[in-house]
């Protein structure tokens, strides 16, 4: 094991808050801790405050209070021992157009004191076949597509071996091949032992590519911890598909079964309280058993197509939260 | 679907922490290697070359003017004009000084005007400062290696006209030994030194310009905008150098001892006015360039 288990975590908030001059705050009294080794998702609406979080991680602009560190080192204090094992993405990718890709990753390259220049080249054409560019590299950034930019952005980030990424929306304004690409990429450098910190405004994408999450809404922070725990801290909802819909939602709601939907043959709705039996039960509070409930409804001449209970995701997570819809912007 | 397994295999540098200082070989390279790669960028932007290309032309104007008013036999009639434009029909050298006495008031300086101010605005405008910064370049360096390009590139820009001025003034004129200001001969060798201490005191006539570019530019994110203030702030104190009521102001503005550089062709070199030009433009960098660094380091990049 080359992390020692007491390894201080990749990213470190503490009170983290920014107010932008004349405006309300940004981010508010944020604590984060980011697992080492971890994907870690940092889920938000748009204008949550992601990337003015990012950017106070990186030492681009000054919190208004709280403190940050990388890696276990203080931000932006220690910014030129920390900052070459970290690459980053931050909202969207900033090229010199008149430069060819590879000439844009030299520019960078040539701003890290850490970055050996005999190595260079090898570096930035191992970069830029990491990244799929290869063959795009003597072309103007200017000519590249936004999927190219991304990728460049991407491999400007690999210049160097690196101990955390920071993506901040990298799928942002792909295509969904590009998104597919992006997203195996990001699982690729994360097998290789890098953390990953991807800021995201799509639930399905942390969902589908990380183990942590923390999540946002107007500049505080709702929850953070694993994927799986989060979303299994959210009740299901339970989906009876049925020709029998209007019978079904009947015989469901005298079982208890509330927030009632349908929908042609599908009927949705919350199952009542498995694990405990609350005092509202009217009579006798016996825990009522999925299994019970199909029964029931077959004993009623409901035909059943189909019996289950949807898994919990973020967005059930995210909605119970904050009692909004994920869409809704801060 | 599984999401990416914690890592059990991490990169070699995980086990050493981050990085440390630079291997000490690297470490003043790469200062150089900065500003190596400052330079290529100024120098590769189209505006730059555009700039430079005006800067080449002026003296071929200057020369074929001259070269076609001789023609006519009109003579040196008036004595209007930039300083020297009446000996270069004599001696082709003297468009050098000329050249360079008729770019100095403003085409010159508006060159420097807009590579200073937009050296760090326009990084900033187009979101690659943000990349360079957490390279990192650290806000220090980047900003001197900003400066010393924009330095560079005024002694190049004097030296574009100067080498230009040079090439018209053999190409059509007479070249020979220099009569100095002061009446005294001196060989064409001599003449051509003098030339290159003349380019070299017009650049650092232009370090105070440059050193308030770069100070205009961390105040702004928009490239435009800081370079359109600071060659606005340029014509304005051209203005102000010209207004007889302001003569107590004119002793502080940037370009009071400019046209100096013609005392390196007196026999003996006056030097005082010479040496006050260095020390007004010292004490511009010395202010500005602090300004710019309290401004620059200081300075949320939100762009
Ligand atoms: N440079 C800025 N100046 C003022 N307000 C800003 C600036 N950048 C972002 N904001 C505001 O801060 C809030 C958070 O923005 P941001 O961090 O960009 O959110 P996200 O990245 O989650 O979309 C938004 O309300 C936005 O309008
Ligand atoms: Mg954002």
């Amino acid at each position: 094991m080359d992390v020692p288990p007491t390894a201080e975590p990749a990213v470190e908030a503490r009170g983290l808050s920014k107010r932008y001059r004349g405006g309300q705050l940004a981010v508010d009294g944020l604590d984060l801790r980011v697992p080492r080794g971890s994907v870690f998702g940092f889920l938000g609406p748009n204008g949550s405050g992601k990337t003015t979080t990012i950017r106070m991680l990186l030492g681009l602009i000054e919190p208004t209070a709280g403190t940050a560190a990388l890696l276990g080192r203080p931000m932006p204090r220690d910014a030129r021992r920390v900052l070459p094992a970290v690459g980053a993405l931050i909202e969207g990718p900033a090229l010199y157009g008149f430069l060819t890709g590879r000439d844009n990753l030299a520019r960078f390259d040539a701003a890290d004191p850490t970055a050996d220049p005999a190595t260079r080249r090898a570096r930035i054409d191992a970069a830029l076949g990491r990244v799929g560019l290869g063959a795009a590299a003597g072309k103007r950034a200017k000519a590249y597509s936004l999927g190219m930019k991304q990728r460049l952005g991407l491999a400007a980030a690999l210049l160097q071996p690196r101990e955390l990424l920071v993506l901040d929306e990298p799928t942002n304004g792909l295509d969904p091949q590009g998104m597919r690409e992006m997203r195996a990429l990001v699982r690729e450098l994360a097998g290789e032992g890098i953390t990953v910190f991807l800021s995201s405004h799509l639930l399905d994408e942390v969902e589908q590519v990380c183990t942590h999450t923390a999540v946002m809404a107007r500049g505080r922070l709702l929850t953070q911890g694993p994927v799986a725990q989060l979303a299994a801290g959210v009740r299901g909802r339970l989906a009876v598909t049925t020709p029998d819909a209007a019978d079904a939602a009947r015989v469901l709601r005298e079982h208890g079964v509330t927030g009632l939907s349908v929908a042609g043959d599908q009927v949705t709705g919350d199952p009542p309280d498995a694990a405990g039996t609350g005092g509202a039960g009217a009579g006798g509070a016996r825990p009522v058993d999925l299994a019970d409930l199909n029964a029931a409804l077959v004993g009623a001449g409901v035909r059943v197509r189909a019996f289950g209970v949807e898994r919990g995701t973020l967005e059930d997570a995210f909605v119970a939260l904050t009692g909004e819809g994920f869409d809704v912007a801060g | 679907m599984s999401p990416a397994e914690p890592a059990t295999a991490a990169s070699e540098g995980a086990a050493t922490g981050p990085r440390s200082a630079p291997p000490s070989a690297a470490r003043w390279w790469w200062t150089f290697g900065l500003l190596r790669s400052e330079l290529g960028v100024t120098l590769r932007r189209w505006r730059t070359l555009a700039l430079l290309g005006i800067l080449a032309a002026l003296p071929v104007l200057i020369g074929i003017a001259v070269k076609v008013e001789t023609g006519d036999g009109g003579g040196s009639g008036g004595g209007e004009g930039p300083a020297f434009i009446h000996q270069v029909t004599n001696n082709g050298l003297f468009l050098v000084f000329t050249a360079l006495a008729a770019t100095l008031p403003f085409f010159l300086p508006m060159t420097v005007g807009v590579v200073a101010g937009d050296s760090v605005a326009g990084e900033a405008a187009a979101g690659t400062l943000r990349y360079l910064l957490v390279a990192p370049a650290g806000r220090s360096r980047l900003l001197l290696a900003k400066f010393a390009s924009v330095v560079v590139f005024c002694l190049l820009a004097t030296l574009v006209v100067a080498a230009s001025a040079l090439l018209v003034g053999v190409a059509l004129f007479p070249v020979g030994d220099v009569t100095l200001l002061s009446g005294v001969t001196v060989s064409f060798g001599e003449g051509l030194l003098r030339a290159l201490a003349i380019a070299l005191a017009v650049t650092v006539s232009l370090l105070g310009l440059a050193a308030l570019g770069l100070f205009v530019s961390t105040l702004t994110g928009s490239g435009i905008a800081a370079m359109s203030a600071t060659v606005g702030l340029l014509i304005t104190v051209q203005i102000l150098a010209v207004i007889p009521q302001l003569d107590a102001l004119h002793p502080y503005l940037f370009p009071y001892h400019w046209l100096s550089f013609a005392d390196l062709l007196r026999a003996p070199v006056l030097w005082d006015d010479v040496l006050a030009n260095a020390g007004l433009q010292a004490l511009y960098v010395a202010v500005f360039g602090s300004a710019a660094w309290a401004r620059f380091t200081s300075r949320d990049i939100a762009a």
